[in-house]
């Protein structure tokens, strides 16, 4: 009886967690006078709404654009994080112990403050409009660093000292024997920092006003809002679900990666 | 003599390795520190040149109905999302502690909306909540209850916001107190048991003290999303009805792209970071102290 209520609860929750997304994707198949209905079922089934989002934006630009500007973010926070990370956690230098601890003191420091004179600096580099605002400011990660350093503290001095001994210098040791090694934190950082900058909405807002340039978070929204959608919800609900569609896709494979990867850097930060 | 070369090549290392942090840091964060601290005691628009004005900028806020309306919708936000929040995410965490079949899917499913951008989520959730059209409505309509105004009262805004947050965030939530429970070691329970706890007794007594870290770790996550809400309003609503969803974010957002006033805009950029720190460490001190 107690596990029945548990079970209850449990698939109550699941519907209402789960139930909304799948409405979602049946209501992109439905004519817009039929777009109300809360069931899932399609009574004649169209396109009609995936044809105006590719006809008046350019969605797969935005696709690119998003997968281009994300993995780029994500190989650097992976590149420099490791060996930042490194050089933190395994060399002795005079100013460690000050760039560690500035590097948590920037972990603190609330976004609200440096937003604005980020967006200025942009405008000054002349970088507004460009892919090098999107990507530049987000290359390094405080957090990635603390995540590789955390990790590389745990793997045996021996490894460095024998490959010190056969002539390798650090970076060597960095990318031959550590990186190697570090699968479980590239997967924790990568994923962490694809999504982070997959989703954001607000900082592409303030640099990018050309529509080829812009995002798909910030497509999808300025085409919600703005008049092309022409108030009709089917299309808005089609570009949402285009720009749903790869994050849930890759995270039916990997969601284990992901849960583990927020997780720990819910956790830690 | 080896040795001696051995740690110089590594200082080298060191300083060289370290070098793109604190190229980033001078740029990307000690500059815009200090450039923030400047602009609030300027007047500008990024055209024209600044014009000092001391002091202005926060008298100024002292005086602003807006600042406060955010200020107040913000405090309205975590009101409803972090209460609701902890006890959502504590009852599903207790449940998929338990012997259960499915928990990883069950999981999976709860943790879903917490991958898709917001963007998708508010969307989606400004259709549920239409007022003619939305299925809530519907729904409601059909049991034989009144339809809820939901984004069009200035009075159900806010809260209707803070449930679509709740709905997207939990899943992490969730995630955290498992983590929570899962270390807390059985002999606790085992013994409780022997004295006769109650279930009820066990949770209260041993469940929830030991979650205090994670506890705050909720409330504190929550904070930051609450004074940095933007997108939900700026596409659900634009920050009405007559302002009622107006949040911190939003309207430093307003003031500086669309007003052009960037000394102003950081002048609240760094008020409400104030703000948020100092509602941390009020916050962690009562959790702590309990």
């Amino acid at each position: 009886m107690k596990k029945f209520v548990v079970y209850l609860v449990l698939i109550v929750g699941g519907v209402i967690f789960f139930y909304p997304f799948l409405w979602m994707i049946m209501a992109t198949f439905r004519s817009e006078i039929d777009i109300g209905y809360p069931g899932l079922f399609v009574k004649s089934l169209t396109l009609h709404n995936y044809e105006i989002v590719f006809k008046r934006i350019p969605i797969l630009r935005a696709l690119f654009n998003s997968l281009f500007v994300s993995l780029s973010v994500t190989a650097s926070v992976i590149f420099f994080g490791s060996v930042v990370g490194y050089a933190l956690s395994r060399l002795k230098f005079k100013i460690k112990g000050l760039i560690l601890g500035v590097i948590l003191f920037t972990m603190v420091i609330p976004f609200q403050i440096t937003l604005i004179p980020m967006y200025i600096l942009m405008v000054k580099f002349g970088w507004v409009d460009t892919y090098l605002a999107l990507i530049v400011p987000g290359m390094i990660s405080s957090f990635g660093i603390l995540l590789f350093r955390q990790f590389f503290l745990d793997i045996p001095q021996d490894l460095i000292d024998a490959a010190r001994i056969d002539g390798c210098n650090d970076f060597q040791i960095l990318f031959k024997i550590f990186l190697p090694l570090s699968k479980p934190v590239m997967i924790t950082v990568g994923i962490f920092s694809f999504m982070a900058t997959w989703n954001d909405v607000l900082w592409p807002m303030l640099v990018i006003r050309t529509r080829e340039l812009m995002t798909m978070p910030q497509l999808v929204t300025l085409f919600s809002i703005g008049g092309e959608a022409e108030g009709q919800l089917g299309p808005q609900l089609a570009a949402t679900t285009l720009l749903a569609l790869p994050i849930v896709v890759a995270y039916a494979f990997f969601q284990r990666y992901f849960i583990e990867s927020m997780a720990t850097t819910g956790l830690k930060g | 003599m080896r040795k001696t070369g051995f740690l110089l090549k590594e200082e080298h290392s060191g300083y060289l390795m370290s070098l793109p942090y604190v190229v980033y840091f001078c740029l990307f964060v000690a500059f815009p520190l200090i450039f923030s601290f400047i602009l609030v005691f300027h007047r500008w628009n990024i055209i024209t040149p600044m014009e000092f004005i001391g002091l202005g900028n926060f008298e100024r806020l002292f005086h602003d109905v807006q600042f406060f309306k955010a200020l107040r919708n913000t405090v309205i936000f975590l009101l409803i999302h972090i209460p609701l929040q902890i006890v959502v995410a504590l009852l599903f965490a207790t449940l998929l502690s338990q012997q259960i079949k499915a928990k990883g899917l069950f999981r999976a499913i709860y943790f879903m909306p917490v991958i898709v951008s917001g963007v998708v989520v508010t969307i989606l959730w400004m259709q549920l909540y239409n007022y003619d059209a939305g299925i809530l409505n519907v729904l409601l309509s059909k049991l034989g209850l009144k339809r809820v105004p939901w984004l069009i009262s200035p009075s159900w805004a806010m809260p209707s916001i803070a449930i679509m947050a709740t709905w997207k965030n939990v899943g992490l939530y969730i995630v955290i107190f498992l983590v929570g429970l899962q270390n807390i070691p059985g002999y606790l329970y085992e013994a409780a048991e022997i004295d006769g706890a109650s279930g009820l007794q066990k949770f209260f007594y041993i469940t929830l003290p030991s979650l205090n870290s994670a506890m705050v770790l909720v409330i504190i996550l929550s904070t930051i999303g609450g004074f940095s809400l933007f997108i939900e309003p700026f596409v659900m609503t634009g920050g009405g009805p007559m302002n009622s969803t107006l949040s911190a974010m939003l309207y430093i957002y307003n003031q500086a792209f669309y007003f052009g006033h960037m000394g102003y805009a950081a002048t609240l950029g760094f008020s409400f970071a104030m703000i948020v720190f100092v509602v941390i460490i009020i916050q962690r001190k009562i959790v702590e102290r309990k």
